[in-house]
């Protein structure tokens, strides 16, 4: 059996599977049910200073998109951080750390950014024997109005400062939540490893509208009438967020910095890509709000038995893998020529293959063959593209297959180079760097 | 009274079974159920179902249009090739035509229910009383239609809307033809046939003449000479007899007629049936008068088809469900003699069959099945009468592919014409086909029109 136990900051926790600050984690209520199901830990719902705690909206909270069958595919919120007692919701993680001493409990906070503020909190976070802390830099609405969340993980000077005063004032390990609303995300996670963060976990929710309504002429969700954007999550951002996550495992100036990967991970497959695009554990919300706790056996069961079956013994086996293999487009090898082949007896003749192909590609793919509806790839036209595959709803019928080298490709009447080739020489690159003579 | 009082005999069931057997067999997709149902399609290029409908429904956009929240649009793509396509959706042999090409088969051996959700698209629409066809221009032609079944209705739509004025000529007293007279009651519930003529109707530009024979009221020669077209679509109004003896006997029925009193009676207490029942046949036709016994309060329902189940005209969803219904289906036995007792119906004697050298041929073994109510069911035929000199084929009308006639300005579609299909559906597109063949003749000024010689 895998070893799935996790430390992460030196905060131990049975597997790799916590569940995000979010709404499930607001209450000891909720928690000790994910606990119960088998979570490896949780971020507490993000705590805000003491005193009158905020308000929530008292419409709906959530929109989402939906794909076949209504499956839900992203989710958006514009629900605040706890608006719940301060003291509640230290009183409750205390007990509940105490119930549970083997899973790992975060206190998420976000207060505003004044030294003061954070001086203040600290010792109370740290009086309930939470492993750690979880700066929240990323909520994009409403408290980023005043000041707070993604107004300040917008701004690397701001996470800079805030994380070097939780360094000074607390013990805890320091996890800076990352927003994506930014053009590089590369920039605020330097700045928080220059503050000396622990860790950064990311992404935070993605600014959205998902949808309006077209009767009253409001984005969703409407309350009374108006809406507002909200923070985008579920599956429909993981692909957003594998690459924030790969864009801090490989840059030069943060590499080996730990990194909890969040966004949009509902199965297994979806924890291990982001292991193995370095992230040290990953969080989960969505998944949970839509399937409710028991969601994590799955994944424990799945990372288990894939690793079982690919002989990884435990996660640092998996961890950060795929980083060496992400770079940029000018490395690629020009070189490399695969093409697309259908498998007949898998084929359905659909011909969504053929009328993608024809009607926005390369015309590569026939629909008839002697009269008779048959869909076979042309190789003297076949770029390789893979939008045939992606199109296809059979899985596997439609594979790319790479040319070995000295194959002839149909397409370009040359046999296949064995040599690595990329743009930075190519002949048609004006700023191509020549081998030295 | 009960299911085994011998003799024929009605009121056999409480009202409420009558009201239970013979409810919708398919109830209408709620929207939820349509939804789930169509997001199963993968919206096929040039897809399989689509070749596989004879009125060629754009079924991929018609099913993507109901999945985006869209069933008026929905309707409209159904309509547009097939008037009648709230009428198919509930009898076509689905599973012989685009449910049978659909893809899904290939994976899953499970279809898109492609059926069920143009009823729905369709149901939608009409119940809403959505029409999207209006009536061009006067033209000032008149076209003459004769039978207001399927044929002849999609045919008088196409011709209103372009404008021509239409009269049909229908020997019933109801239009609607086999939809009203010839399917199962369960199939077509709430007077849907006459709810979908009125529908059709309602374009304008056509008057419908009940009580008016082909043959007996007026000729063909008539017509032509009154009208600048005309089209013929008439339904097949003789049955073929069994050829044994005794067939004259009391019990001995037309299943049509029995299916068409049954459609017609609107308490189905009223209308008597056997205890047992012997269908002679193996169709559609077959399979309706059979259930239809059982669903009466028939104890015994046997269908005796003189050969193997594979040759059945009957789909086969059609035989699983008369044998969910408990109807009995018997192969290679032919009727050979009606047995009387006190001058009435009391069995069927009937003879194994085989296929030697090959030909049917009955082998000389033979058994006695007891029956108090007997249906013919194998087979209709086209009665000719008032058609002058028109060329037949075979038994029937001759036609080329535009469904014009050896006669200058007379097309003909539907079962009085040889296609071997004899289905609502196809009827529908060569009536559909002829208009505007039609049209195009009447646009073009007047060329006669003689195809056949």
């Amino acid at each position: 059996m895998a070893d799935l136990r996790n430390t992460f900051v030196g905060i131990k926790s049975p597997n790799p599977f916590w569940l995000a600050s979010a709404p499930p984690t607001d209450k000891a209520y909720n928690v000790e049910r994910a606990f119960k199901a088998g979570w490896g830990g949780v971020v507490w719902k993000t705590l805000g200073e003491e005193g009158p705690p905020v308000v929530n909206v008292n419409g709906p909270r959530y929109g989402a998109i939906w794909g076949a069958d209504r499956r839900l595919l992203g989710l958006n919120n514009i629900e605040l951080i706890t608006d719940r007692d301060l003291y509640t919701n230290l009183r409750e993680m205390k007990q509940v750390k105490m119930n549970w001493p083997d899973r790992a409990l975060i206190a998420s906070i976000m207060v505003p950014c004044e030294e003061e503020s954070w001086k203040a909190i600290l010792p109370l976070v740290e009086e309930t024997g939470a492993d750690g802390i979880e700066l929240n830099f990323g909520c994009p609405h409403g408290m980023s109005e005043r000041g707070m969340g993604a107004a300040v993980g917008q701004v690397p000077e701001y996470i800079e400062m805030v994380v070097r005063w939780c360094k000074q004032y607390t013990r805890m390990p320091v996890i800076t939540k990352l927003t994506p609303n930014i053009t590089d995300i590369r920039k605020p996670a330097r700045a928080a490893k220059a503050g000396g963060t622990d860790a950064v976990s990311l992404i935070n929710t993605i600014n959205s509208i998902v949808s309006v309504d077209l009767d009253n002429f409001a984005p969703n969700p409407t309350v009374g009438g108006k809406g507002t954007h909200g923070g985008y999550c579920g599956p429909a951002v993981k692909p957003i967020a594998l690459n924030m996550v790969a864009e801090i495992a490989r840059d030069p100036e943060t590499r080996g910095l730990p990194i909890s990967g969040i966004g949009g991970i509902t199965t297994w497959r979806d924890a291990a890509e982001f292991l193995a695009l370095g992230a040290g554990n990953v969080q989960v919300c969505t998944a949970a709000m839509t399937y409710g706790f028991k969601i994590v056996q799955e994944m424990i069961t799945g990372l288990s038995s894939w690793m079982d079956a690919k002989g990884h013994r435990s996660l640092d086996d998996i961890i950060a893998r795929a980083v060496p293999n992400v770079t940029d487009w000018q490395y690629l090898n020009l070189n490399y020529i695969a093409k697309a082949h259908i498998d007949q007896d898998a084929c359905i003749k659909c011909g969504r293959c053929h009328i993608a192909c024809e009607d926005t590609s390369h015309q590569a793919i026939t629909q008839f063959v002697d009269g008779v509806r048959h869909f076979e790839v042309m190789e003297d036209e076949c770029v390789g593209c893979n939008l045939c595959v992606n199109v296809c709803p059979v899985e596997n019928c439609i594979t790319m297959v790479g040319l070995e080298p000295g194959v002839l490709d149909q397409r370009t009447g040359k046999p296949v180079d064995p040599n690595y080739a990329n743009w930075t020489t190519h002949p048609n690159n004006p700023m191509a760097r020549q081998a030295a003579e | 009274m009960g299911t085994t009082q011998s003799g024929i005999h009605r009121g056999r069931l409480a009202p409420a079974e009558y009201e239970t057997n013979f409810s919708d067999l398919h109830p209408r997709l709620d929207d939820h159920e349509a939804l789930v149902a169509a997001d199963r399609c993968y919206f096929c290029y040039d897809a399989p179902c689509m070749t596989a409908c004879p009125t060629s429904i754009d079924i991929p956009m018609f099913i993507r249009q109901i999945s985006t929240g869209n069933p008026i649009g929905s309707a409209k793509t159904i309509f547009d090739q097939n008037i009648l396509g709230g009428m198919c959706a509930r009898v076509c042999p689905t599973e012989t035509l685009c449910e049978q090409a659909c893809v899904r088969n290939t994976a899953e051996h499970r279809p898109v229910e492609i059926g069920r959700l143009q009823r729905y698209a369709t149901d939608v629409a009409m119940t809403e009383n959505k029409h999207f066809y209006e009536r061009a221009a006067r033209t000032g032609k008149a076209v003459a239609v004769v039978g207001a079944g399927p044929a002849g209705l999609a045919c008088a739509h196409r011709l209103a809307m372009n404008g021509h004025d239409v009269v049909i000529f229908e020997a019933r007293e109801k239009a609607g033809g086999l939809n009203e007279y010839g399917i199962a009651t369960y199939k077509a519930v709430d007077d849907f046939a006459q709810a979908e003529v009125d529908y059709v109707l309602s374009i304008g530009g056509i008057e419908v003449k009940n009580g008016l024979k082909l043959g007996r009221d007026f000729t063909l020669a008539d017509l032509t000479a009154n009208f600048d077209a005309v089209f013929l679509g008439m339904g097949l109004a003789g049955v073929n007899a069994l050829g044994a003896e005794g067939e004259n006997l009391p019990g001995v029925v037309d299943a049509v007629d029995f299916i068409a009193e049954l459609r017609q009676a609107t308490d189905k207490a009223t209308i008597p049936v056997g205890r047992r029942v012997v269908v002679i046949g193996g169709g559609m036709t077959a399979i309706d008068a059979a259930v239809q016994a059982k669903l009466l309060g028939a104890e015994e329902v046997t269908i005796c088809y003189r050969r193997g189940k594979e040759h059945m005209n009957a789909s086969e969803f059609e035989q699983d469900l008369a044998a969910s219904k408990g109807v009995m289906i018997r192969h290679w036995l032919q009727p050979k003699r009606v047995i009387a007792r006190d001058g009435h119906v009391a069995g069927i004697e009937v003879e194994y069959t085989e296929m030697r050298d090959g030909k049917l041929t009955g082998t000389g073994e033979t058994g006695v099945l007891a029956a108090d109510q007997i249906f013919k069911a194998i087979g209709q035929t086209f009665e000719t009468g008032g058609l002058g000199s028109l060329a037949m084929a075979g038994n029937r009308i001759a036609i080329d592919a535009e469904g014009r006639t050896s006669i200058a300005n007379v097309w003909a579609g539907g079962d009085c014409v040889k296609s071997g299909e004899d289905l609502t559906v196809t009827s529908v597109a060569q009536g559909r086909d002829a208009a505007d063949s039609i049209n195009r003749m009447l646009a073009a000024g007047a060329q006669p029109a003689v195809a056949v010689a």
